[in-house]
Protein backbone atom coordinates (compact mmCIF):
# COMPACT_ATOMS: atom_id res chain seq x y z
CA UNK A 1 0.00 0.00 0.00
CA UNK A 2 2.38 2.78 -0.97
CA UNK A 3 1.94 5.73 -3.55
CA UNK A 4 5.35 7.40 -4.06
CA UNK A 5 5.12 10.96 -6.71
CA UNK A 6 7.77 13.41 -7.14
CA UNK A 7 6.58 15.38 -9.91
CA UNK A 8 7.72 19.03 -11.36
CA UNK A 9 5.84 21.79 -12.98
CA UNK A 10 6.56 25.25 -13.91
CA UNK A 11 4.08 27.56 -13.46
CA UNK A 12 4.41 31.78 -14.34
CA UNK A 13 4.61 32.59 -10.85
CA UNK A 14 5.81 29.60 -8.57
CA UNK A 15 7.41 26.11 -9.42
CA UNK A 16 5.91 23.43 -8.03
CA UNK A 17 7.99 20.62 -6.98
CA UNK A 18 6.44 18.09 -4.91
CA UNK A 19 7.95 14.57 -3.83
CA UNK A 20 6.13 12.85 -0.98
CA UNK A 21 5.16 9.29 0.06
CA UNK A 22 2.40 7.91 1.43
CA UNK A 23 1.20 4.85 3.02
CA UNK A 24 -1.54 3.00 4.93
CA UNK A 25 -1.87 5.98 7.56
CA UNK A 26 -3.51 9.32 6.01
CA UNK A 27 -1.05 11.43 4.78
CA UNK A 28 -1.82 15.29 5.12
CA UNK A 29 -0.75 18.31 3.19
CA UNK A 30 -0.66 21.30 4.77
CA UNK A 31 0.10 24.58 2.73
CA UNK A 32 -1.18 27.86 2.39
CA UNK A 33 -3.14 28.40 -0.68
CA UNK A 34 -1.85 28.98 -3.69
CA UNK A 35 0.93 26.50 -2.30
CA UNK A 36 0.58 23.88 -4.96
CA UNK A 37 -1.64 21.55 -2.59
CA UNK A 38 -4.67 21.35 -4.95
CA UNK A 39 -2.25 20.59 -8.07
CA UNK A 40 -0.76 18.39 -6.65
CA UNK A 41 -4.01 16.19 -6.03
CA UNK A 42 -4.72 16.84 -9.49
CA UNK A 43 -1.61 15.53 -10.98
CA UNK A 44 -2.26 12.36 -8.79
CA UNK A 45 -5.72 11.90 -10.04
CA UNK A 46 -4.57 12.31 -13.64
CA UNK A 47 -6.51 15.93 -14.15
CA UNK A 48 -3.29 17.81 -14.22
CA UNK A 49 -0.11 17.14 -16.26
CA UNK A 50 3.31 18.00 -14.68
CA UNK A 51 6.08 18.79 -16.80
CA UNK A 52 8.27 16.12 -14.94
CA UNK A 53 8.72 13.15 -12.81
CA UNK A 54 6.99 10.18 -11.89
CA UNK A 55 4.10 8.95 -9.74
CA UNK A 56 3.89 5.16 -8.56
CA UNK A 57 0.87 3.56 -7.07
CA UNK A 58 0.99 0.55 -5.39
CA UNK A 59 3.84 -0.35 -7.68
CA UNK A 60 1.80 0.30 -10.67
CA UNK A 61 2.86 3.21 -12.15
CA UNK A 62 0.72 6.17 -13.06
CA UNK A 63 2.69 9.02 -14.95
CA UNK A 64 6.69 8.64 -15.88
CA UNK A 65 7.62 11.55 -17.85
CA UNK A 66 11.21 9.53 -18.67
CA UNK A 67 9.30 6.77 -20.03
CA UNK A 68 6.23 8.75 -21.39
CA UNK A 69 4.00 7.01 -19.59
CA UNK A 70 0.46 9.18 -18.72
CA UNK A 71 -2.53 6.99 -17.82
CA UNK A 72 -5.71 8.31 -18.35
CA UNK A 73 -7.39 9.70 -15.10
CA UNK A 74 -10.01 7.10 -15.46
CA UNK A 75 -7.52 4.43 -15.32
CA UNK A 76 -5.60 5.57 -11.78
CA UNK A 77 -8.06 4.27 -10.08
CA UNK A 78 -7.56 7.53 -7.83
CA UNK A 79 -10.85 9.14 -6.10
CA UNK A 80 -10.54 12.52 -5.71
CA UNK A 81 -12.90 14.62 -3.67
CA UNK A 82 -13.64 17.84 -4.29
CA UNK A 83 -13.76 21.03 -2.20
CA UNK A 84 -17.56 21.74 -3.93
CA UNK A 85 -18.72 18.15 -3.98
CA UNK A 86 -19.26 18.27 -7.68
CA UNK A 87 -22.16 16.17 -7.38
CA UNK A 88 -23.91 15.30 -10.92
CA UNK A 89 -27.12 17.52 -10.64
CA UNK A 90 -28.99 15.92 -13.52
CA UNK A 91 -28.75 12.77 -10.83
CA UNK A 92 -29.98 11.32 -7.70
CA UNK A 93 -27.73 10.57 -4.98
CA UNK A 94 -28.42 6.82 -6.12
CA UNK A 95 -27.25 7.33 -8.90
CA UNK A 96 -24.15 9.58 -8.34
CA UNK A 97 -22.62 6.99 -5.82
CA UNK A 98 -23.43 4.49 -8.64
CA UNK A 99 -21.78 6.34 -11.46
CA UNK A 100 -18.05 5.16 -11.34
CA UNK A 101 -19.72 1.71 -10.91
CA UNK A 102 -21.89 1.48 -13.68
CA UNK A 103 -20.29 -1.13 -15.33
CA UNK A 104 -20.32 -3.49 -13.00
CA UNK A 105 -22.78 -6.01 -12.67
CA UNK A 106 -26.34 -4.40 -11.56
CA UNK A 107 -26.82 -6.58 -8.44
CA UNK A 108 -22.97 -5.89 -7.55
CA UNK A 109 -23.83 -2.19 -7.98
CA UNK A 110 -26.75 -2.49 -6.19
CA UNK A 111 -25.24 -3.74 -2.85
CA UNK A 112 -21.87 -1.33 -3.38
CA UNK A 113 -24.31 1.27 -3.57
CA UNK A 114 -26.66 0.23 -0.96
CA UNK A 115 -23.07 -0.17 1.53
CA UNK A 116 -22.23 2.90 0.92
CA UNK A 117 -25.75 4.74 1.52
CA UNK A 118 -25.61 2.91 5.26
CA UNK A 119 -21.96 3.77 6.21
CA UNK A 120 -23.09 7.73 4.80
CA UNK A 121 -25.84 7.89 7.12
CA UNK A 122 -27.97 8.60 3.62
CA UNK A 123 -31.02 6.33 3.27
CA UNK A 124 -34.33 8.20 2.87
CA UNK A 125 -32.35 10.41 0.33
CA UNK A 126 -31.70 7.98 -2.23
CA UNK A 127 -33.91 9.36 -4.82
CA UNK A 128 -33.23 13.02 -4.09
CA UNK A 129 -31.29 15.54 -6.76
CA UNK A 130 -28.15 17.12 -4.72
CA UNK A 131 -29.73 20.47 -5.06
CA UNK A 132 -32.32 18.87 -2.56
CA UNK A 133 -29.61 18.26 0.04
CA UNK A 134 -28.08 19.75 3.09
CA UNK A 135 -24.24 20.78 2.58
CA UNK A 136 -22.96 17.55 4.71
CA UNK A 137 -25.46 15.22 2.83
CA UNK A 138 -23.90 16.72 -0.14
CA UNK A 139 -20.36 15.95 0.93
CA UNK A 140 -20.99 12.78 2.14
CA UNK A 141 -23.16 11.70 -1.23
CA UNK A 142 -19.58 12.55 -2.77
CA UNK A 143 -17.57 10.48 -0.12
CA UNK A 144 -19.69 7.68 -1.09
CA UNK A 145 -19.22 7.93 -4.68
CA UNK A 146 -15.60 8.33 -4.33
CA UNK A 147 -15.32 5.35 -2.44
CA UNK A 148 -17.94 3.23 -4.27
CA UNK A 149 -15.31 1.77 -6.89
CA UNK A 150 -13.02 1.24 -4.38
CA UNK A 151 -10.40 3.23 -5.24
CA UNK A 152 -6.57 2.25 -4.59
CA UNK A 153 -5.91 5.66 -3.26
CA UNK A 154 -8.56 8.56 -1.51
CA UNK A 155 -7.64 12.44 -2.62
CA UNK A 156 -9.69 14.85 0.22
CA UNK A 157 -8.70 18.59 -1.51
CA UNK A 158 -10.30 20.99 1.53
CA UNK A 159 -13.46 18.42 2.66
CA UNK A 160 -14.99 20.92 4.55
CA UNK A 161 -13.94 24.03 3.10
CA UNK A 162 -17.86 24.35 2.05
CA UNK A 163 -19.38 23.58 5.54
CA UNK A 164 -20.81 25.60 8.52
CA UNK A 165 -18.72 24.68 11.62
CA UNK A 166 -21.26 22.23 13.20
CA UNK A 167 -21.23 20.06 9.89
CA UNK A 168 -17.38 20.55 9.98
CA UNK A 169 -16.87 18.80 13.04
CA UNK A 170 -19.99 15.89 12.19
CA UNK A 171 -18.42 15.24 9.21
CA UNK A 172 -15.13 15.22 9.94
CA UNK A 173 -16.22 12.21 12.59
CA UNK A 174 -17.45 10.71 9.80
CA UNK A 175 -14.66 11.14 7.79
CA UNK A 176 -12.22 9.75 10.40
CA UNK A 177 -14.32 6.85 10.72
CA UNK A 178 -14.56 6.03 7.13
CA UNK A 179 -10.36 6.46 7.03
CA UNK A 180 -9.62 3.83 9.70
CA UNK A 181 -11.87 1.24 7.75
CA UNK A 182 -10.37 2.57 4.38
CA UNK A 183 -7.77 -0.02 3.00
CA UNK A 184 -5.63 2.24 0.23
CA UNK A 185 -3.65 5.38 0.47
CA UNK A 186 -5.60 8.49 2.15
CA UNK A 187 -3.94 12.21 1.37
CA UNK A 188 -5.88 14.95 3.03
CA UNK A 189 -5.23 18.89 1.58
CA UNK A 190 -6.28 21.12 3.83
CA UNK A 191 -5.16 24.76 5.21
CA UNK A 192 -7.18 23.70 8.56
CA UNK A 193 -4.22 23.06 11.32
CA UNK A 194 -6.80 21.21 13.53
CA UNK A 195 -8.57 19.49 11.15
CA UNK A 196 -5.74 17.85 9.32
CA UNK A 197 -3.65 17.58 12.84
CA UNK A 198 -6.61 15.50 13.84
CA UNK A 199 -7.55 13.48 10.62
CA UNK A 200 -3.74 12.17 9.91
CA UNK A 201 -0.67 11.16 11.18
CA UNK A 202 2.35 12.44 8.85
CA UNK A 203 2.09 15.55 7.15
CA UNK A 204 3.93 17.66 4.76
CA UNK A 205 4.13 21.00 4.36
CA UNK A 206 4.17 22.40 1.31
CA UNK A 207 5.05 25.95 0.74
CA UNK A 208 5.72 28.12 -2.54
CA UNK A 209 5.20 24.49 -4.18
CA UNK A 210 7.93 23.18 -2.54
CA UNK A 211 8.12 20.55 0.13
CA UNK A 212 9.51 22.59 3.64
CA UNK A 213 8.92 20.05 6.10
CA UNK A 214 7.54 15.92 6.72
CA UNK A 215 7.51 14.12 9.38
CA UNK A 216 5.22 12.90 12.26
CA UNK A 217 2.38 15.53 13.08
CA UNK A 218 3.55 15.57 16.84
CA UNK A 219 7.08 16.27 15.65
CA UNK A 220 5.86 18.74 12.84
CA UNK A 221 4.01 21.10 15.68
CA UNK A 222 6.16 20.54 18.28
CA UNK A 223 9.43 20.89 16.55
CA UNK A 224 8.92 23.18 13.49
CA UNK A 225 12.02 22.64 11.52
CA UNK A 226 12.08 26.09 9.36
CA UNK A 227 9.50 29.50 10.14
CA UNK A 228 7.47 28.78 7.29
CA UNK A 229 6.58 25.66 9.02
CA UNK A 230 6.01 27.36 12.30
CA UNK A 231 4.02 29.89 10.71
CA UNK A 232 1.47 27.45 9.07
CA UNK A 233 1.47 25.50 12.00
CA UNK A 234 -0.46 28.35 13.92
CA UNK A 235 3.13 29.84 15.43
CA UNK A 236 2.26 33.48 16.23
CA UNK A 237 5.27 35.17 18.29
CA UNK A 238 8.72 35.26 15.81
CA UNK A 239 11.81 37.08 16.70
CA UNK A 240 15.13 37.79 14.96
CA UNK A 241 17.89 35.85 16.82
CA UNK A 242 21.18 35.70 17.50
CA UNK A 243 23.50 33.71 19.31
CA UNK A 244 25.03 34.43 22.68
CA UNK A 245 26.65 31.11 23.93
CA UNK A 246 25.39 27.39 23.26
CA UNK A 247 22.43 27.76 25.78
CA UNK A 248 21.65 31.87 25.54
CA UNK A 249 20.49 33.32 22.38
CA UNK A 250 19.63 37.18 22.29
CA UNK A 251 16.28 37.34 20.84
CA UNK A 252 16.28 40.99 18.51
CA UNK A 253 13.04 41.86 18.24
CA UNK A 254 11.58 40.64 21.90
CA UNK A 255 15.07 42.85 23.29
CA UNK A 256 15.56 40.42 25.78
CA UNK A 257 18.22 37.46 25.61
CA UNK A 258 16.35 33.54 26.64
CA UNK A 259 17.86 30.77 27.91
CA UNK A 260 17.38 27.77 24.94
CA UNK A 261 16.82 23.70 26.09
CA UNK A 262 18.54 22.40 22.89
CA UNK A 263 21.90 22.85 21.93
CA UNK A 264 21.76 26.14 19.54
CA UNK A 265 21.96 24.79 16.17
CA UNK A 266 24.43 26.46 14.14
CA UNK A 267 22.91 30.11 13.55
CA UNK A 268 19.64 30.06 14.44
CA UNK A 269 17.96 33.10 12.56
CA UNK A 270 14.90 33.24 14.20
CA UNK A 271 12.74 32.36 17.33
CA UNK A 272 9.39 31.58 17.88
CA UNK A 273 6.98 30.54 20.59
CA UNK A 274 3.44 29.77 20.27
CA UNK A 275 1.46 32.27 21.87
CA UNK A 276 -0.46 29.44 24.14
CA UNK A 277 2.80 28.32 25.33
CA UNK A 278 3.59 32.16 27.16
CA UNK A 279 2.80 31.87 30.09
CA UNK A 280 1.38 35.16 32.43
CA UNK A 281 1.03 35.59 36.07
CA UNK A 282 -0.22 38.66 38.48
CA UNK A 283 1.40 39.92 40.51
CA UNK A 284 4.52 39.85 39.11
CA UNK A 285 6.31 37.24 40.54
CA UNK A 286 9.86 37.95 42.39
CA UNK A 287 12.98 36.96 40.85
CA UNK A 288 13.76 33.84 43.39
CA UNK A 289 9.88 32.47 42.39
CA UNK A 290 10.22 33.38 38.75
CA UNK A 291 12.87 30.76 37.42
CA UNK A 292 14.60 31.81 34.00
CA UNK A 293 13.38 33.68 30.97
CA UNK A 294 10.74 35.38 33.00
CA UNK A 295 10.35 39.25 32.14
CA UNK A 296 8.15 42.22 33.58
CA UNK A 297 5.46 42.81 31.04
CA UNK A 298 2.52 45.04 29.78
CA UNK A 299 -0.66 44.08 28.29
CA UNK A 300 -0.96 46.72 25.01
CA UNK A 301 -4.14 45.21 23.54
CA UNK A 302 -6.65 42.75 24.01
CA UNK A 303 -8.86 40.81 21.67
CA UNK A 304 -11.69 38.13 23.28
CA UNK A 305 -13.09 35.50 21.75
CA UNK A 306 -16.07 32.97 23.05
CA UNK A 307 -13.73 30.82 24.64
CA UNK A 308 -10.28 32.13 24.87
CA UNK A 309 -8.73 35.76 24.65
CA UNK A 310 -5.52 37.09 23.13
CA UNK A 311 -3.39 39.39 24.89
CA UNK A 312 -0.87 41.90 22.99
CA UNK A 313 2.00 41.81 25.75
CA UNK A 314 5.17 44.20 25.65
CA UNK A 315 8.27 43.17 27.53
CA UNK A 316 10.23 45.15 30.13
CA UNK A 317 8.61 48.18 29.48
CA UNK A 318 4.55 49.97 29.79
CA UNK A 319 3.26 49.82 26.36
CA UNK A 320 3.04 53.21 24.81
CA UNK A 321 0.08 52.19 22.52
CA UNK A 322 -1.84 49.21 21.30
CA UNK A 323 0.32 48.19 18.41
CA UNK A 324 3.60 48.34 20.75
CA UNK A 325 3.97 44.92 21.50
CA UNK A 326 6.35 42.20 21.66
CA UNK A 327 3.95 38.42 21.85
CA UNK A 328 0.84 37.77 21.19
CA UNK A 329 -0.33 35.36 24.34
CA UNK A 330 -3.46 33.60 24.09
CA UNK A 331 -5.24 32.06 27.48
CA UNK A 332 -8.46 30.95 28.52
CA UNK A 333 -11.23 33.23 29.55
CA UNK A 334 -10.98 31.60 33.34
CA UNK A 335 -7.19 32.58 33.39
CA UNK A 336 -8.95 35.84 32.05
CA UNK A 337 -10.77 36.40 34.98
CA UNK A 338 -8.12 35.30 37.03
CA UNK A 339 -5.45 38.02 35.75
CA UNK A 340 -6.76 40.97 34.41
CA UNK A 341 -7.49 43.13 37.54
CA UNK A 342 -3.86 42.50 38.29
CA UNK A 343 -1.61 45.50 38.69
CA UNK A 344 1.29 45.66 35.58
CA UNK A 345 3.57 44.94 35.57
CA UNK A 346 3.07 41.26 35.32
CA UNK A 347 5.43 38.23 34.51
CA UNK A 348 5.60 36.90 31.53
CA UNK A 349 7.74 33.11 31.13
CA UNK A 350 9.08 31.76 27.84
CA UNK A 351 9.96 28.52 28.82
CA UNK A 352 13.39 27.18 27.52
CA UNK A 353 11.41 24.12 26.38
CA UNK A 354 8.61 26.15 24.19
CA UNK A 355 10.84 28.39 22.05
CA UNK A 356 11.99 27.21 18.68
CA UNK A 357 14.63 27.51 17.19
CA UNK A 358 14.21 28.38 13.35
CA UNK A 359 17.04 28.32 10.49
CA UNK A 360 15.44 30.45 7.82
CA UNK B 1 -58.09 27.39 -58.83
CA UNK B 2 -56.50 24.84 -56.49
CA UNK B 3 -53.82 26.21 -54.24
CA UNK B 4 -50.15 24.92 -54.07
CA UNK B 5 -49.04 23.96 -50.59
CA UNK B 6 -45.92 22.84 -51.50
CA UNK B 7 -44.10 25.90 -50.28
CA UNK B 8 -45.24 24.77 -46.85
CA UNK B 9 -43.82 21.28 -47.33
CA UNK B 10 -40.41 22.39 -49.31
CA UNK B 11 -40.10 24.59 -46.06
CA UNK B 12 -40.96 22.46 -43.51
CA UNK B 13 -38.76 19.84 -44.72
CA UNK B 14 -35.60 22.08 -45.09
CA UNK B 15 -35.77 23.50 -42.03
CA UNK B 16 -36.44 20.47 -40.06
CA UNK B 17 -33.48 19.02 -42.25
CA UNK B 18 -31.36 21.61 -41.36
CA UNK B 19 -31.94 21.84 -37.80
CA UNK B 20 -31.13 18.28 -37.55
CA UNK B 21 -27.88 18.69 -39.35
CA UNK B 22 -26.82 22.25 -37.79
CA UNK B 23 -27.93 20.38 -34.52
CA UNK B 24 -25.11 17.77 -34.74
CA UNK B 25 -22.36 20.03 -36.69
CA UNK B 26 -22.84 22.74 -34.24
CA UNK B 27 -22.61 20.41 -31.27
CA UNK B 28 -19.73 18.68 -32.39
CA UNK B 29 -18.30 21.62 -32.94
CA UNK B 30 -18.87 23.53 -29.83
CA UNK B 31 -17.79 20.18 -28.23
CA UNK B 32 -14.46 20.00 -30.57
CA UNK B 33 -13.49 23.72 -29.43
CA UNK B 34 -14.51 23.41 -25.56
CA UNK B 35 -10.76 22.83 -24.70
CA UNK B 36 -8.81 24.71 -27.30
CA UNK B 37 -7.67 27.97 -26.42
CA UNK B 38 -4.98 29.02 -28.65
CA UNK B 39 -5.24 31.90 -30.95
CA UNK B 40 -5.58 29.73 -34.31
CA UNK B 41 -8.76 28.42 -32.92
CA UNK B 42 -10.10 31.95 -31.97
CA UNK B 43 -9.35 32.92 -35.69
CA UNK B 44 -11.22 29.99 -37.21
CA UNK B 45 -14.09 30.92 -34.74
CA UNK B 46 -14.07 34.19 -36.94
CA UNK B 47 -14.66 31.78 -39.97
CA UNK B 48 -17.37 30.03 -38.23
CA UNK B 49 -19.51 32.99 -37.17
CA UNK B 50 -19.08 35.08 -40.32
CA UNK B 51 -22.13 33.66 -41.89
CA UNK B 52 -23.84 35.44 -38.89
CA UNK B 53 -22.61 38.67 -39.39
CA UNK B 54 -22.60 38.59 -43.52
CA UNK B 55 -25.64 39.50 -45.17
CA UNK B 56 -27.37 36.23 -46.53
CA UNK B 57 -27.00 37.35 -49.95
CA UNK B 58 -23.64 37.80 -49.61
CA UNK B 59 -23.08 34.07 -48.28
CA UNK B 60 -25.40 33.05 -50.86
CA UNK B 61 -23.01 34.51 -53.07
CA UNK B 62 -20.43 32.87 -51.75
CA UNK B 63 -22.36 29.45 -51.86
CA UNK B 64 -22.77 30.04 -55.17
CA UNK B 65 -19.68 30.46 -56.45
CA UNK B 66 -18.29 27.35 -54.49
CA UNK B 67 -20.98 24.55 -55.81
CA UNK B 68 -21.39 26.64 -59.18
CA UNK B 69 -20.08 24.30 -62.13
CA UNK B 70 -16.95 26.14 -62.06
CA UNK B 71 -16.56 26.51 -58.64
CA UNK B 72 -14.00 24.29 -56.60
CA UNK B 73 -16.99 21.92 -55.06
CA UNK B 74 -19.50 22.18 -58.22
CA UNK B 75 -16.88 21.22 -60.19
CA UNK B 76 -15.95 17.64 -58.01
CA UNK B 77 -19.73 17.31 -57.38
CA UNK B 78 -20.40 17.50 -61.41
CA UNK B 79 -17.41 14.57 -61.93
CA UNK B 80 -20.39 12.20 -59.66
CA UNK B 81 -23.41 13.62 -61.80
CA UNK B 82 -24.27 15.95 -58.69
CA UNK B 83 -25.73 19.42 -59.11
CA UNK B 84 -26.36 20.97 -56.10
CA UNK B 85 -27.52 24.87 -57.51
CA UNK B 86 -30.86 25.36 -58.21
CA UNK B 87 -32.10 21.83 -56.44
CA UNK B 88 -33.75 21.01 -53.84
CA UNK B 89 -30.41 20.15 -51.17
CA UNK B 90 -29.24 23.63 -52.24
CA UNK B 91 -32.09 25.05 -49.84
CA UNK B 92 -30.73 22.78 -46.76
CA UNK B 93 -27.63 23.84 -47.40
CA UNK B 94 -28.42 27.40 -47.82
CA UNK B 95 -30.24 26.96 -44.11
CA UNK B 96 -27.69 24.80 -42.62
CA UNK B 97 -24.81 27.61 -43.53
CA UNK B 98 -26.75 30.37 -42.15
CA UNK B 99 -27.66 28.69 -39.12
CA UNK B 100 -24.87 27.34 -37.81
CA UNK B 101 -23.25 29.96 -36.27
CA UNK B 102 -26.04 30.39 -33.96
CA UNK B 103 -26.33 26.85 -33.05
CA UNK B 104 -22.63 26.71 -32.55
CA UNK B 105 -22.65 29.75 -30.14
CA UNK B 106 -25.50 28.62 -28.32
CA UNK B 107 -23.46 25.37 -27.90
CA UNK B 108 -20.54 26.78 -27.10
CA UNK B 109 -22.03 28.46 -24.43
CA UNK B 110 -23.73 26.23 -22.81
CA UNK B 111 -21.37 23.22 -22.65
CA UNK B 112 -18.83 26.22 -21.10
CA UNK B 113 -21.68 26.83 -18.26
CA UNK B 114 -21.31 23.32 -17.11
CA UNK B 115 -18.50 23.13 -14.31
CA UNK B 116 -15.39 21.82 -14.83
CA UNK B 117 -15.01 20.22 -11.56
CA UNK B 118 -18.09 18.15 -12.55
CA UNK B 119 -16.73 16.67 -15.52
CA UNK B 120 -13.53 15.82 -13.74
CA UNK B 121 -15.25 14.07 -10.92
CA UNK B 122 -16.11 12.29 -13.74
CA UNK B 123 -13.32 11.42 -15.39
CA UNK B 124 -11.93 9.97 -11.97
CA UNK B 125 -14.70 8.00 -11.54
CA UNK B 126 -13.57 6.08 -15.11
CA UNK B 127 -15.23 8.07 -17.79
CA UNK B 128 -14.02 8.10 -20.94
CA UNK B 129 -14.06 11.61 -22.67
CA UNK B 130 -16.52 10.32 -24.97
CA UNK B 131 -18.93 9.23 -22.42
CA UNK B 132 -18.33 12.61 -20.05
CA UNK B 133 -19.61 14.20 -23.09
CA UNK B 134 -22.44 11.97 -23.27
CA UNK B 135 -23.05 11.53 -19.69
CA UNK B 136 -22.40 14.60 -17.93
CA UNK B 137 -21.71 17.48 -20.24
CA UNK B 138 -24.59 16.84 -23.08
CA UNK B 139 -27.26 16.33 -20.75
CA UNK B 140 -26.48 19.76 -18.24
CA UNK B 141 -26.03 21.87 -21.22
CA UNK B 142 -29.32 20.20 -22.77
CA UNK B 143 -31.28 22.94 -21.79
CA UNK B 144 -29.32 25.60 -23.87
CA UNK B 145 -28.56 23.40 -26.38
CA UNK B 146 -32.29 22.86 -27.26
CA UNK B 147 -33.16 26.67 -26.81
CA UNK B 148 -30.50 26.51 -29.75
CA UNK B 149 -32.38 24.48 -31.72
CA UNK B 150 -35.41 26.22 -31.26
CA UNK B 151 -33.97 29.20 -32.25
CA UNK B 152 -32.31 27.70 -35.28
CA UNK B 153 -34.80 26.05 -36.66
CA UNK B 154 -37.00 29.66 -36.89
CA UNK B 155 -34.06 31.33 -38.31
CA UNK B 156 -34.06 28.11 -40.97
CA UNK B 157 -37.87 28.54 -41.56
CA UNK B 158 -37.39 32.68 -42.06
CA UNK B 159 -33.97 31.33 -44.25
CA UNK B 160 -34.34 33.89 -47.82
CA UNK B 161 -31.79 35.56 -49.21
CA UNK B 162 -29.34 32.93 -49.70
CA UNK B 163 -31.22 30.33 -50.36
CA UNK B 164 -32.78 32.11 -53.25
CA UNK B 165 -29.25 32.60 -54.46
CA UNK B 166 -28.44 29.30 -54.32
CA UNK B 167 -31.80 27.86 -54.73
CA UNK B 168 -33.59 29.38 -56.69
CA UNK B 169 -37.50 29.53 -56.86
CA UNK B 170 -38.62 26.04 -58.66
CA UNK B 171 -41.80 25.51 -57.49
CA UNK B 172 -42.55 22.23 -55.71
CA UNK B 173 -39.03 21.94 -55.26
CA UNK B 174 -37.06 24.67 -54.16
CA UNK B 175 -39.75 27.38 -53.37
CA UNK B 176 -40.13 27.84 -49.51
CA UNK B 177 -42.55 30.04 -48.10
CA UNK B 178 -40.64 33.02 -47.53
CA UNK B 179 -39.26 32.67 -51.32
CA UNK B 180 -43.17 32.44 -52.32
CA UNK B 181 -44.03 35.72 -50.47
CA UNK B 182 -41.42 37.60 -52.39
CA UNK B 183 -42.76 36.23 -55.55
CA UNK B 184 -46.32 36.95 -54.84
CA UNK B 185 -45.87 40.28 -53.92
CA UNK B 186 -43.77 40.79 -56.58
CA UNK B 187 -46.31 39.61 -59.09
CA UNK B 188 -49.11 41.81 -57.44
CA UNK B 189 -50.56 38.99 -55.96
CA UNK B 190 -51.26 40.10 -52.11
CA UNK B 191 -53.63 38.01 -51.64
CA UNK B 192 -51.34 34.69 -51.64
CA UNK B 193 -48.94 36.73 -49.96
CA UNK B 194 -51.04 37.38 -47.20
CA UNK B 195 -52.20 33.38 -46.54
CA UNK B 196 -48.11 32.57 -46.89
CA UNK B 197 -47.78 35.23 -44.02
CA UNK B 198 -50.33 34.18 -41.83
CA UNK B 199 -48.75 30.25 -42.12
CA UNK B 200 -45.39 31.36 -41.28
CA UNK B 201 -47.24 33.24 -38.19
CA UNK B 202 -49.01 29.91 -37.16
CA UNK B 203 -45.52 28.11 -37.56
CA UNK B 204 -43.65 30.81 -35.11
CA UNK B 205 -46.03 30.95 -32.88
CA UNK B 206 -46.36 27.23 -32.13
CA UNK B 207 -42.52 27.29 -32.01
CA UNK B 208 -42.75 29.74 -29.50
CA UNK B 209 -45.37 28.07 -27.50
CA UNK B 210 -43.41 24.75 -27.63
CA UNK B 211 -40.30 26.78 -26.58
CA UNK B 212 -42.60 27.87 -23.92
CA UNK B 213 -43.99 24.37 -22.83
CA UNK B 214 -40.38 23.18 -22.74
CA UNK B 215 -39.00 25.78 -20.39
CA UNK B 216 -42.10 25.24 -17.58
CA UNK B 217 -40.87 21.55 -17.95
CA UNK B 218 -37.44 22.48 -17.11
CA UNK B 219 -38.56 24.83 -13.89
CA UNK B 220 -40.93 21.85 -13.22
CA UNK B 221 -37.96 19.29 -13.23
CA UNK B 222 -35.97 21.05 -10.55
CA UNK B 223 -39.07 20.81 -8.39
CA UNK B 224 -40.25 17.27 -9.54
CA UNK B 225 -37.15 15.82 -7.30
CA UNK B 226 -38.98 16.25 -3.77
CA UNK B 227 -42.11 15.35 -5.20
CA UNK B 228 -40.82 11.88 -6.14
CA UNK B 229 -38.81 11.55 -2.50
CA UNK B 230 -41.89 12.17 -0.85
CA UNK B 231 -44.12 9.71 -2.74
CA UNK B 232 -41.36 7.02 -2.35
CA UNK B 233 -41.33 8.26 1.97
CA UNK B 234 -45.27 7.83 1.59
CA UNK B 235 -44.80 4.50 0.27
CA UNK B 236 -42.70 3.17 2.44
Amino acid sequence: MALEVDIEKNFPDFKLHVTLAAGQKPLGILGASGAGKTMTLRAIAGLEAPARGRIALNGRTLYDSSKGISLASRARRVGLLFQHHALFPHLTVEENIAFGIRKLEARECARRVSEQIAAMHLSGLERRYPLQLSGGQQQRVALARALAPQPAALLLDEPFSALDAHLRSQLERQLRETLAGYDGVALVVSHNLEEIYRLCDELVVLDKGCVIARGSREDIFRRPPNRQTALLTGCKNFSRAKMVDPHRVEALDWGCTLRVEAGVPRGPDHLGIRAHHVRLATPQLSPQAAGENTFPCWVAATSEAPFHVTLYVRLNAPATGPSDYHLQVEITQEQWANLKSGPFPWSAQLGPDRLFLLPD
Amino acid sequence: MSPDFSPIWVSLKTAFTATALVLVLGLAAAAWRLHRRSRLWELLDGALLLPLVLPPTVVGFFLLVLFGRTGPLGRLLWRFGVTVVFSWPATVIAATVVTFPLMYLIARGALEQVESSTLDAARTLGSSEWEVFLRVALPLAWPGILAGTVLAFARALGEFGATLMLAGNIPGRTETIPVAIFFAIEAGDTRHALGWAAVVLVISLATLAAMGAWTRYQRAYLVRGPVRAERSQRGA
